[in-house]
Order: structure tokens, then sequence, then C-alpha cells
């Protein structure tokens, strides 16, 4: 889970990371009075920050400088509702202005490559990291860490050594530990600042931080469910999991359900495949609705809630159930599907084609065609499968 | 022959009593796998009972398991929240092969526990989040179907469960030496690097089918250790072109981050390697027919 600005600023003060003083808002009323409050000490300059999660928004509007309770309303009032790559600004953060003498970068991520931990740093920060590591590589010191012994003194003065700083080296150590801190006690799988900020006054701070949480680990985390904006989630997502399904929503026609996320995921590929072969049919072509993996288990309550989110969403106009029975049965998956038809009754109203490969394949067919559904065809192979669902997305009465 | 696993393989469950360890244990046996103990602190000197009166000891510890049976395997069922406990104790016990079927590890713990185990360097690593690997008619240490497939020539190395099985069962004809799942999560155990390499020196394997998915760079680098390395010809499958930038498909590691990790940029890299890569399953195992057709 990605966090919003100020949640990561948040777990930024919870574990020493020095940052500035700030207030988060819905409204821009009551922008006036957090100005005051926060720019007491900085000669009433604040930073109004359009809280989203997607990079460039200050190109886009998304940061302004205001030096009066009246210009923090006012700029509040332009950012609140702003479309910013296509995320709408709900909340803003108003910062204490701070006079930044030098920008740095760090982060520490999971190295996937080597399986290990990452950290980055340079003394040159504030620009788009991956614009700094293509052109300035050698200003990009990047120094392994062994997730075993994490940021201590000795790595810390590694990293503050090969970013090439003149000076303040513990402070910045310091900084950097604290972050690891952030890391390691917040199973974060990312925690990058951009930029870390030396002030004309010496202080070393976190002025922009990133933080990605890892939901495996929400059993040690109960607090981070907190941190989930659930207003911002697509409601066929939030739906799909609260009954616990795998759930992706895409931006097509033909609804997909099948078990694992391999097969899922190449059962998209294939019917996308099959809707460029077909064209387009009256302006429509069809391409994968969502992603919903089932799991191994398959059974009619899984089927059931799997049609039952997929049915919901009104760009679907046929459904493709691709189950390869390996642990399940396939005659138990024709159970399921036969089962959540029954429940789903008059609700089911989109055409089905159902591919049935592995254990049992014959008694599961079987099942199917002797409940000879009426919105239900059977496929003989995946990609035959596929092309059925598309051809029944672009031309129902094929 | 066959790749890590065979029927000189005595394997133990961690996790054996739970509801999970004990249906898999009992698939595990039916296929043929010597099964010798499970472990499951503070219940050793029990035994659970299996189909066709067949009773398996429980163990205290790994470290018992394997002074009392030989075990060289051990097969991983505990939940998530002690996964890593169960990693680290196999690893201190020195087992030379760890199977982690688990899933929804918290990715600190695997990044802690495969460095553990490769500091120790004892224990071969096959997960986590994986189905396990299967020696079809020798030994099965996990949860991969065994009844869809036979024992054969080609060697399967994925990042999918289902896919694998898919395969398997396409290609049931043929037959596999050994199919290794090794996990769609983004820090793995054994890699499919690691099982290109072993394919390549197992004498019994003729090709190679290598499922790969978006995320990461592993498919990459398997192209490139493929070019350098593998004489014997590989078949490949990429799932995932048409997964949107930043959303994790299902697997924990099935994520496109900018522009990196895409199934196109595999596809690429694999078929400048000479992997001929399908573009559906049917059609990647329809590869691999015409492959072994022209061996023969």
């Amino acid at each position: 889970m990605d966090l919003y600005e100020y949640q990561a600023r948040d777990l930024f003060e919870a574990h020493g990371v020095p940052v500035l003083p700030a207030a988060v808002m819905q409204d821009a009323s009551e922008a006036a009075e957090a100005a005051t409050r926060i720019g007491a000490d900085s000669g009433g300059v604040v930073v109004v920050k359009a809280q989203v999660k997607v990079g460039g928004r200050g190109k886009a509007g998304g940061v302004k400088l205001a030096r009066s309770p009246e210009e923090a309303t006012q700029a509040a009032n332009d950012i609140l509702g702003l479309d910013i790559k296509g995320h709408t600004v709900g909340t803003v953060m108003i910062a204490q202005g701070a006079k930044i003498a030098e920008e740095y970068y760090f982060s520490i991520l999971l190295d996937r490559s080597n399986r290990t931990l990452l950290a980055m740093c340079s003394k040159e920060g504030g620009m788009e990291i991956e614009q700094l590591a293509v052109e300035r590589p050698d200003a990009l010191a990047r120094v392994a860490v062994d997730p075993l012994v994490g940021i201590d003194d000795a790595k810390a003065a590694e990293i503050v050594q090969q970013a090439g700083f003149d000076s303040d080296h513990d402070e910045i150590a310091s900084a950097l530990k604290k972050l690891w801190k952030v890391y390691q006690e917040e199973d974060a799988t990312l925690v990058e600042v951009n930029p870390l900020v030396k002030t004309e006054d010496g202080q070393i701070l976190a002025l922009d931080g990133k933080v990605t949480l890892d939901e495996n680990a929400d059993f040690r985390h109960p607090e981070h469910a907190d941190l989930v904006d659930e207003a911002a989630a697509d409601p066929l997502e939030a739906k799909a999991k609260s009954k616990g399904l795998n759930y992706v929503k895409l931006d097509g026609n033909v609804g997909i359900i099948g078990n694992g996320a391999g097969l899922v995921m190449s059962t998209l590929d294939v019917v996308a495949y099959a809707g460029k072969d077909l064209g387009e049919t009256d302006g429509v072509l069809a391409t994968p609705a969502n992603f919903l993996d089932i799991g191994g288990g398959a059974s009619a309550q899984v089927m059931s809630d799997g049609l039952d989110v997929i049915l919901g969403d009104e760009q679907v106009r046929s459904v493709f159930v691709n189950v390869f029975g390996g642990i399940t049965s396939c005659d138990a998956v024709a159970e399921g599907i036969v089962a959540a038809l029954e429940q789903l009754g008059d609700s089911a109203t989109k055409p089905l084609v159902v591919r049935l490969d592995g254990n049992n394949v014959d008694e599961g067919r079987a099942i199917l065609a002797k409940a000879a559904h009426p919105l239900v065809t059977l496929a003989e192979t995946m990609d035959g499968g596929a092309r059925a669902a598309a051809e029944l997305a672009v031309n129902p009465n094929s | 022959m066959a790749i890590f696993l065979d029927n000189n393989s005595k394997v133990i469950v961690q996790g054996m009593t739970g509801s999970e360890g004990r249906k898999h244990t009992q698939r595990m046996l039916a296929s043929g796998t010597n099964i010798v103990g499970g472990v499951t602190p503070k219940k050793g000197g029990q035994s659970v009972d299996f189909a066709d009166g067949v009773s398996v000891p429980v163990f205290n510890s790994v470290g018992e398991a394997m002074e009392a049976t030989g075990a060289n395997v051990s097969v991983i069922f505990v939940p998530a929240k002690f996964t890593k406990a169960a990693v680290v104790e196999s690893v201190d016990a020195g087992i030379p092969l760890a199977v982690v079927i688990t899933e929804g590890v918290p990715v600190k713990d695997t990044a802690e526990f495969y460095t553990y185990a490769s500091q120790a360097g004892t224990t071969q690593l096959v997960g986590p989040n994986c189905p396990g690997l299967i020696t079809p008619g020798q030994s099965n240490a996990g949860i991969i179907p065994s009844n869809i497939t036979s024992s054969g020539r080609i060697g399967l190395v994925s990042k999918s469960g289902t896919l694998t099985y898919q395969m398997m069962f396409e290609l049931r004809d043929i037959g596999f030496t050994t199919c290794v799942g090794i996990g769609g999560d983004p820090v793995i155990g054994t890699t499919h690097i690691d099982c290109l390499e072993a394919f390549e020196e197992d004498p019994e394997t003729d090709a190679i089918v290598m499922i790969g998915e978006i995320g990461g760079d592993a498919e990459e680098r398997a192209a490139a250790y493929i070019k350098d390395n593998v004489t014997k010809p590989v078949v490949g499958y990429v799932a995932g072109f048409t997964a949107p930038e930043g959303k994790t498909m299902g697997h924990a590691g099935a994520i496109v981050s900018g522009s990196s990790g895409t199934a196109e940029a595999k596809k690429e890299a694999l078929e400048a390697a000479g992997v001929k890569v399908g573009k559906t399953p049917s059609q990647t195992a329809d590869l691999m027919r015409e492959i072994i057709a022209g061996m023969n």
C-alpha cells in the first residue's frame, strides 16, 4: 500500500525523523487557522501541498507557497478539487516554510534482483530520481543493506561517505538510521525522502516522503488499517476485497474469472489477443474487464461472490470462466458454477463461457451440460473460450 | 535422474498437524512421496494416521526429525506469521532442501530468512508462496497435483502454480523429469536460473519449459543465462501483457513498476536469447511438442 505524503510524514515523526510542523485538511476553511499556527515560526510562510499518490504534482499546480493566512486559504481553495493525472485532490497538507540551503535524496527499498535491501543516496536531491540515475549515475550512491543487520552506525557512515557529503556527517547519518527504523518497524518495502534538506540554519529535515507498506505484514500492524483511503478505492474493488476476493478492475468488457494468479493473468492476455483479432464491431473492441483470481478452492460460494462482483460491472458484456482443476477437481468447480447461477437467479444476465480442464474434466463438463443453463456456453480450450467470450462481448447475438 | 527431488528424498512436513498440512501430506503420500515425519513444536511423540494404515510420527523439531529419520527435504505449511521461524529452524538443522508453500509471508521476513539461509549455505530454499516441486513417479514435495501428468523428458520451471499445472496437463503424453514451481513473490529462494542450470546438467532432461510473469527482472536474467550456458532447447511463456502499471496482479511480485517488469520486455529478452516464446499457454505447449518431435 502506497501512503500519502502526510501519512509518511506522520510515520517519520513517530520514529524521530526530523520533519516540519504540518496540518492536514479536506476543507479550505480550515487553512487560515492552520497557516497562522504553523507559520508562526516561519514569518507566516507555509507551503500548501496536494495529497495525491502520483508524481509531478508541483508542475500540475499542486504545490503553492503562501505568505499569509489569506494566501493559504486561496491556495487550498485552488488545489482542492484539482485533477492531477486523473487523481482528484481531496486533501491538502499545510506545512511550515523552510529556508532550504541544500537538497539531498535518500531511499531504502527492496532490491528484488539481488534479494537484499538497497539504500540510495545523493547530494543532488529534488529532481526525479529516475532522471538522476540516468543522467548522473555517479552522483547516486547505491549501497547494499543486509536485511539481518540494517542501517547501523557503520552502514550509515558508509552511505554518507559514498554519497560524498562534505559536512554534517553525523546529522545525516542519524536521520538515515531513523529512516531505517521506519522501514524496519513499519514493514515497509520503500521509504523515500526527496528532498532531504539542510536548512540555512543547518538543520537536516525530511521535507517530502514516500512510503510503501507491505500488506502481507498487516497481521503485525493492526494500526495500518487506519491508513487505507477507502473513499479513493474503486467501489467494485472495495466490494471484492470485503468478500476476500483478489480482484483488479480494468477498463474492458469481458469479465474474467480464473483460479491462480498466473492463469488469470494469462487469461486476460488471451482474451485481449482474441479481441484484437476480431477487431471492432460498431466501435466496440473486446478487452478484459478485470483480474479475478478465485484461488485453488473455487467453491460455489466463492464462484457466486466472484460472479456477483463481475456482473456488477456495467461495462461487462460477457464473462469468461477459465478454471484448471488441479487440486480441486472439475466436477466440484462445475457444481460451484451451477450453484452460483442458482444463487444469483435473475441477477445473472450476461452470457458465460466456461472452460474447464484438468482433473475430472469429463464429469465437470457433463454437469454443466446437464444443467443446460441458457447463459452458459462450454468451451473445449482456453484459446477457444477466450475467442467465444470476446465474440459475445462485441456481438451479443453471436 | 531428475533435479532436486527423487525417490531417495525423505520428506518431513513442518505444520503437518494443521489442516492444510494434513490434507496435503495425504496427497503427497498418495502420489508416492516418502514422508518420514512431521514437525510440530510440543507435539513430538504423537503420530498422525493417514489412509491405507499409514501412520507418520511427529517430532518437536526439524533437528530431531532429521536425526530419527534421515530426512533431507522439508515442506513448510506453517501460517505466514510463523514461517520465518520455521525456515530458520530448518536452516539451523541443516536440511538440504526446504520448500516453503505458505503464501502471504511479509517480504521483510523472506528477505531475512533468504539471507540467513544463503549465509549458512546448507539449505536450498524453494518459495515462499509456491506450489513446490514434483518429480513425477518418484516424489512430490508440495501441493502440485500428481495425477495430471506423467514422467518423461521435459523440465519445467514456473512462477505460477496453475500455469504449471496447465502445462503439465497439456504435455502429459510427453511427460516431465521435474516440475518446479518457484513462486511469484518479490523475493524467492530457488530461481529460474537455478533450475535452468540443474536441468542443463540433468541427462534425462531433453528440453525445458520456462514460465514467467510480470514484475522484477528474473526472466531477463534467465534469458542472459540461457544465452551463455544452456544448450538444451528452451520454450518460454510470459503472463501479464495486459496488466496495468502499478497494480499487483494476485502474486505479490507481479507488478509493473514504471517501464520495468513488463511482459513485453521479458518476451523480447527471451527471444533474443534464442528462446521460442508462445503467445498463449497452449501455443507454448505446441512449440515444445514440435521440438520434441524434431528430436525423435
